[in-house]
C-alpha cells in the first residue's frame, strides 16, 4: 500500500534549496549585461511634475536611459500607473534610470534637475468630508458613477461632504451615527433591537493602517528574447500574474515568460504581482538589456502596500443573556491614493461573528494620499475582529457574563446566513474551536488571572473568533506521469511560503496511488506549463487546488484503468492503482507507471494531451498542448460545485500581562484553534496558524505607521520604526489544534488557513488587554505603551480619539 | 602590514556617521562595477577618492578570493554582485532584520553594516559554506531545519541558520528562552518564530550529539 499522504507532515520539496541559498529569488538572477534600474519617488504627498531636466544624468558615464511616465501604460481615473507625472502620494515612482551599476543609476536621480507644483493633499478621510476640506484628487475625493446614471456611464470624480454638524460631533471626539454613507445594507430593525436590549454599548474605534513589509521587497527583473518578455517577478501568483503583467504591458500572455519560484512573502501585497514590475519589463525593452530593480526597504515603505485603516463608529445592543440582538456599524475607510474595499468584508464578518437578527452596515471609502492600500492578511475581517472583540469583553463585564459564555452564545451555526446577501457557508464548526480552544488554554482555571493586580502587573485574558473566506471552485488540474513512472504535477499557484505548492498536489499522489517520492512538483516557471489556477490569496489555494488535482488525478485515473484494461482485459473498473503500478483487483496482471505513460503515448488523443477537455479554462491550454505526447495526462476543471461560501474559523485566547509603570505588554500564552476542515498538513497548518496570529498582534500591537499631518510624509519608514514582531515580542508558549471535521462540499474536504488566524491573534490580544484594564476598550489600534500607559494614569492622549495615521 | 594599516584608514576615514552617509544615502547601495564591468578599478571609482588598495583579498568559505572592492562597499553586496552568492540575502539594507547575517570568525554578523575592507584576514562564512565541500552533507543545523520542517517564506532562513550556527558554539545547550534571545537580532515576517525555535533546540541537541 502507498503511504497515506494528507495529514502527515512532509517537508516541501524546495528546503533544501532554502537552507542551502540555493533558492533563487528575483534578486538573485545574473543574466549577461544585466543593468540596474532606479526610481526617482515622490518627495511630496501630491504634486505635479512642472518641469524635468534630464541632461546632466544622462551625461554620467554608466548612464544608459531614463523612463518617462509618457512611455508607460497611464489608466484614466484614480488608477495606478508604473510611473505618474502626478503622484498621489511621498514616495510614489515618477521616473526611473538604468545605469551599469545601482550606485550611478542612484547618482543619476540625484543629478536629474525636477521641478514639482505641490498640490493640496490629505492624508486623514475624516478630513477629506469635512466641508471645504482638501482631497487627494484635485477632481474630488470620491469616484463614482453618478447615482441615477444608467448603466454603464462612466465614474467621475466628485466632492463627498458630510455637514458642518457631523463635524461639531467628530472635533468632540465621536463619530456622528447618522453621517451620509457611500454604501449601506441593513437585515431586519435595528432601532427596535436597541429598543428592546438590556445592554446597549455605543463606541467609536480607529484602527490603524499598516504597512505588509514581507521581507523580500518586491525586486524584480526582466529582459527580452525573441520577441518574449523574461519576466523574473517576487510575486504571490505564478500564473495569474503572468497574465496580469501581459495585460499591463499590453502584450499577450504567451508572449511572457514568468518566473517566480520563490517569493520572500506577500501577505497581499503581491497577489498577482506588483506595479512596479512593470518597470524592467518596459525599460528592457527600450534598452535592450536585462533590467534589474531592486527595490530597498525605504522604497517598500512606500510601493509596498498596505492594510486600510478605519475609523468607525459602533452601537450594539445585547440581551442579559449575552446575545447580540443588534449592530449598527459605520466604517470611514483611509482608501489611500487607489481606494480601498476592505469595509465590505468587515460588515460581512462583523454580522458572522454576532450573528445579529437586526443589522444595518453603512460606510465610506475615501482617497488618501497615502501609499496604496492592498489586501493584507484577512482583509477587512482582521480589523473588524481586533475592533469589536474588546467590546464584547466590555459588554462581559457590564453583564457579569463570562465572556467565553458570550463568544460561544453569538458564534455561528451551520445555519448562518450573513452580509447584505443572506450568505450562507459550506462548513462551520466555529463553536467546536472555541470550546477546544477554551480547553487547552484552560479558560475556567485561568478566571483568576482576569484583572488580577499583582505588583504593577495587571493580568487579563481574552477569546476572540475571527472567520474568513478560505476556498473558492472552478480551476483546472493538470499532471502528466512520464515515462519515468513518476507523477509530475504542474502547479500555477505560487510560492510565497505556504507550502501549498506541494501540499496541494497530496490527493493527486493519493488518488493515483504513489509514494511522496513518486511525485514531482512542476512549478515557478510559466514556460514548463502552468494550468489556469485560483491567485494565491484570500486562502483559496488549499481548497481550490486540492479539489483541481483532485480531478486532474481522476481524470488520470480513469485514463490509466482504461489502458490497462485495454492491454490487459477487463473492464477498467476492475482495475487498482497502487505504488505506481496499475493491476486487477485480487492480484494478477499488471503494468507499470511507466509502461502505461509509454502506452498513453502510442495511443494519442486524450490519453497523451492531444485531446482536451472542452471546459478547461483557455489559458490551460497552451499548457496542457506544449505538454501533449509526454506521458499519460490527467487534466480538468474541478467541477465538483458547491454552494455557499467557504470560510474558515479560528478562536484565539491570549493571557496578558500590562506592566502598569511602563505600559509594556507582555503576551504570556496564546492558543489558537481552528475549524478549516481536513488537515493536509499538520506542522505546516500550524506554522500558518501561529504565523498569522503573531502578524495580528504585530498589527495591534508593535507596528505603527506615523505620518506628519503636515507636511505628509511617513515618519515610520523602516522595520525598526514600523516594527513587526520579533523574537522577544511573541509568546514562547503557544498551543495550536485543528477540529479537524471534513467539508462536506469538497471531495478533499480541506479548507485554507493563511486569513483569519490575524483577526484570531489580534482581537484576542485586544481583548485580553480590555480585560487586564477591568473592561476598558481603548477602542484604538495599535495599543502601543504610551497609549496605555497614558489611559492608566489617567492623562489626556496627545490626539484627538479619532485621528488617524497619529499611532 | 598593509591590510592592517588600510584597515585603519578605512576605520578612520569612514565613522558610522560617513558610513550610513557613504553608503545609505545613495538607497543603500554598493557598486557592483566589478560584476557588471568585468575588470577591476572600473568605473565609478572616482565617486570616492581614497588611497585604499581596491583590489583586496577576502577569505570566504575557506577560499581565498581575490576582489575589487570599493571603500564603501558593504560585505553583502560583495558577496552578492561580485561574487554571486546570491544565499546572503538582502531584507532591509540597514541591520534591522538579519535576512544579510553571515559569520566573520564564528560570529554573527549582518553583512549589510560591515564594510568588506573590514573583514581582510578575518574568516567569512555564509549560507553557501556550510554543507561539508567533499560530501555535500547538510551541517547540523541545516540538518535540523530540515527535519524540523523550518521557514515559510524563507527569505529569513540563511540569516537565522547563520545566527543558529553562531549559536550553538556558543551556546549548545540553551533554554528555549535563550535560544529566543541568541535569535533575537533576526526577523521572519511569516512569524514562524514557533517553528524556527524549535530548530534551533533540534540544532544545539544534535551539536550535543557530535
Amino acid at each position: 500500500m502507498a503511504d497515506k499522504l494528507i495529514g502527515t507532515d512532509i517537508a516541501p520539496p524546495d528546503l533544501v534549496a532554502k537552507i542551502t541559498g540555493r533558492a533563487q529569488y528575483s534578486e538573485d538572477f545574473r543574466p549577461d549585461g544585466m543593468v540596474f534600474a532606479k526610481m526617482l519617488l515622490s518627495p511630496m504627498p501630491h504634486c505635479r511634475v512642472r518641469s524635468v531636466d534630464v541632461s546632466r544624468a544622462l551625461a554620467m558615464e554608466g548612464v544608459i536611459d531614463i523612463l518617462r511616465a509618457d512611455e508607460v501604460p497611464q489608466r484614466e481615473g484614480p488608477r495606478e500607473s508604473c510611473l505618474t507625472d502626478e503622484p498621489h502620494y511621498e514616495g510614489e515612482p515618477v521616473l526611473a534610470v538604468a545605469a551599469v551599476t545601482e550606485e550611478i543609476a542612484a547618482e543619476a536621480i540625484e543629478a536629474i534637475d525636477i521641478d514639482f507644483e505641490p498640490l493640496p493633499f490629505v492624508l486623514d478621510p475624516l478630513e477629506s468630508l469635512r466641508p471645504g476640506g482638501p482631497t487627494a484628487y484635485s477632481d474630488g475625493n470620491l469616484y463614482r458613477r453618478v447615482p441615477g446614471a444608467e448603466q454603464g456611464a462612466p465614474a467621475t470624480f466628485v466632492d463627498f461632504k458630510w455637514t458642518e454638524a457631523d463635524f461639531v460631533e467628530i472635533d468632540a471626539g465621536r463619530m456622528p451615527s447618522d453621517a451620509e454613507a457611500v454604501s449601506e445594507w441593513s437585515k431586519g430593525d435595528v432601532d427596535a433591537a436597541f429598543a428592546g436590549a438590556d445592554l446597549i454599548m455605543e463606541e467609536a474605534i480607529v484602527h490603524q493602517s499598516v504597512t505588509h513589509h514581507p521581507m523580500e521587497p518586491r525586486t524584480n527583473m526582466a529582459y527580452w528574447e525573441n520577441g518574449k518578455l523574461y519576466a523574473y517577478v517576487s510575486t504571490q501568483s505564478a500564473q495569474r500574474t503572468k497574465a496580469a503583467l501581459a495585460g499591463a504591458v499590453g502584450i499577450d500572455p504567451e508572449d511572457v515568460v514568468l518566473i517566480a519560484e520563490y517569493c520572500g512573502g506577500g501577505f497581499g501585497a503581491k497577489i498577482s504581482g506588483t506595479t512596479p514590475m512593470q518597470i524592467p519589463a518596459i525599460f528592457s525593452r527600450k534598452i535592450n538589456r536585462p533590467v534589474m530593480l531592486r527595490i530597498t526597504r525605504y522604497e517598500e515603505n512606500y510601493v509596498g502596500r498596505a492594510r486600510p485603516g478605519f475609523q468607525s463608529w459602533v452601537k450594539m445592543g445585547f440581551q442579559n443573556d449575552g446575545k447580540c440582538t443588534g449592530v449598527d456599524l459605520f466604517i470611514v475607510e483611509e482608501g489611500g491614493a487607489y481606494g480601498s474595499g476592505d469595509n465590505g468584508t468587515a460588515g460581512a464578518i462583523a454580522d458572522l461573528i454576532y450573528t445579529p437578527e437586526n443589522m444595518r452596515f453603512r460606510a465610506v471609502s475615501m482617497y488618501t494620499n497615502t501609499p496604496p492600500k492592498a489586501a493584507q492578511r484577512g482583509p477587512g475581517g482582521a480589523q473588524i475582529v481586533s475592533m469589536l472583540e474588546p467590546i464584547l469583553a466590555k459588554a462581559g463585564h457590564q453583564l457579569g457574563i463570562d465572556r467565553l459564555q458570550m463568544r460561544m452564545i453569538n458564534a455561528p451555526d451551520a445555519d448562518v446566513e450573513f452580509g447584505p446577501r443572506g450568505s450562507t457557508l459550506t462548513s462551520v464548526h466555529a463553536k467546536e474551536a472555541l470550546e477546544q480552544g477554551a480547553e487547552l488554554f484552560d479558560w475556567t482555571g485561568k478566571q483568576e488571572l482576569s484583572g488580577r493586580r499583582e505588583g504593577a502587573k495587571l493580568s487579563g485574558i481574552g477569546v476572540a473568533l475571527s472567520p474568513y473566506t478560505a476556498g473558492s471552485r472552478g480551476f483546472d488540474g493538470l499532471m502528466i506521469i512520464r515515462p519515468d513512472g513518476k507523477l509530475y504535477v504542474h502547479q500555477g499557484i505560487g510560492n510565497l511560503g505556504t507550502h501549498s505548492i506541494a501540499d496541494t498536489a497530496r490527493p493527486a499522489a493519493e488518488i493515483l496511488g504513489l509514494n511522496w517520492d513518486q511525485v514531482e512538483i512542476v512549478w515557478g516557471n510559466s514556460s514548463r506549463g502552468m494550468p489556469r489556477s485560483s491567485v494565491q490569496a484570500g486562502s483559496q489555494t488549499t481548497h481550490a487546488h486540492t479539489r483541481a488535482n483532485h480531478a486532474a488525478a481522476m481524470d488520470a485515473a480513469r485514463k490509466i484503468r482504461q489502458i490497462a484494461a485495454q492491454a490487459l482485459g477487463g473492464s477498467p473498473s476492475d482495475y487498482v492503482l497502487d505504488n505506481g503500478r496499475v493491476s486487477r483487483r485480487g492480484g494478477g496482471a499488471g503494468l507499470s507507471f511507466s509502461q502505461v505513460a509509454e502506452r498513453a503515448i502510442q495511443m494519442g488523443g486524450e490519453y497523451d494531451g492531444h485531446e482536451l477537455p472542452e471546459d478547461i479554462h483557455r489559458e490551460t491550454v497552451p499548457s496542457a498542448q506544449m505538454l501533449a505526447g509526454e506521458g499519460l495526462m490527467g487534466v480538468a476543471k474541478d467541477n465538483y460545485g458547491g454552494d455557499g461560501g467557504v470560510y474558515t474559523f479560528v478562536a484565539g485566547f491570549a493571557h496578558v500581562e500590562i506592566d502598569a509603570d511602563t505600559g509594556v505588554v507582555d503576551i504570556k500564552e496564546f492558543v489558537g484553534v481552528t475549524d478549516c476542515g481536513t488537515v493536509i498538513h499538520p506542522r505546516n497548518l500550524g506554522a500558518q496558524l501561529y504565523g498569522g496570529c503573531i502578524q495580528g498582534m504585530g498589527m495591534a500591537m508593535t507596528q505603527r505607521w506615523v505620518f506628519d499631518p503636515r507636511y505628509g510624509v511617513p515618519f515610520a519608514k523602516r522595520l525598526y520604526t514600523a516594527r513587526p514582531p520579533g523574537f522577544l515580542d511573541v509568546p514562547l508558549n503557544m498551543k495550536w489544534a485543528a477540529v479537524g471535521i471534513a467539508d462536506p462540499q469538497s471531495p478533499v474536504g480541506a479548507k485554507g488557513i493563511g486569513e483569519p488566524p490575524v483577526g484570531a491573534g489580534a482581537g484576542a490580544l485586544t481583548a485580553a488587554i480590555a480585560d487586564a484594564m477591568g473592561g476598558t476598550c481603548l477602542c484604538r489600534t495599535p495599543l502601543t505603551p504610551d497609549i496605555i500607559l497614558a489611559e492608566l494614569e489617567g492623562r489626556e492622549s496627545p490626539f484627538s480619539k479619532l485621528d488617524q495615521h497619529v499611532g | 602590514m598593509g591590510d592592517v594599516a588600510s584597515v585603519g584608514l578605512l576605520e578612520k576615514k569612514y565613522s558610522r556617521r560617513s558610513f550610513i552617509k557613504g553608503v545609505i544615502a545613495v538607497g543603500a547601495t554598493a557598486s557592483s562595477t566589478g560584476y557588471m564591468l568585468g575588470g577591476p578599478l572600473a568605473l565609478g571609482a572616482q565617486s570616492i577618492p581614497g588611497a585604499i588598495e581596491r583590489l583586496i583579498t577576502l577569505n570566504v568559505n575557506g577560499q581565498d578570493r581575490r576582489v575589487d572592492v570599493l571603500p564603501n562597499e558593504t560585505l553583502a553586496m560583495t558577496l552578492r554582485y561580485r561574487l554571486n552568492m546570491t544565499g546572503t540575502k538582502l531584507g532591509c539594507d540597514r541591520a534591522e532584520c538579519g535576512a544579510c547575517t553571515v559569520l566573520i570568525d564564528g560570529v554573527n554578523h549582518y553583512g549589510c553594516s560591515m564594510l568588506t575592507h573590514q573583514v581582510r584576514g578575518r574568516a567569512v562564512t555564509t549560507i553557501e559554506g556550510l554543507e561539508n565541500p567533499d560530501t555535500g552533507e547538510l551541517s547540523l543545523v541545516q540538518q535540523a531545519v530540515l527535519e524540523e520542517g523550518g521557514f515559510q517564506c524563507a527569505f529569513c532562513a540563511p540569516g537565522f541558520i547563520m545566527s543558529m550556527e553562531a549559536m550553538i558554539k556558543v551556546n549548545p545547550n540553551p533554554t528555549r528562552e535563550e535560544a529566543a534571545h541568541a535569535l533575537s537580532g533576526n526577523l521572519c515576517r511569516c512569524c514562524d518564530y514557533d517553528k524556527i525555535l524549535t530548530c534551533a533546540m533540534r540544532a544545539a541537541e544534535l551539536a550535543r550529539s557530535v
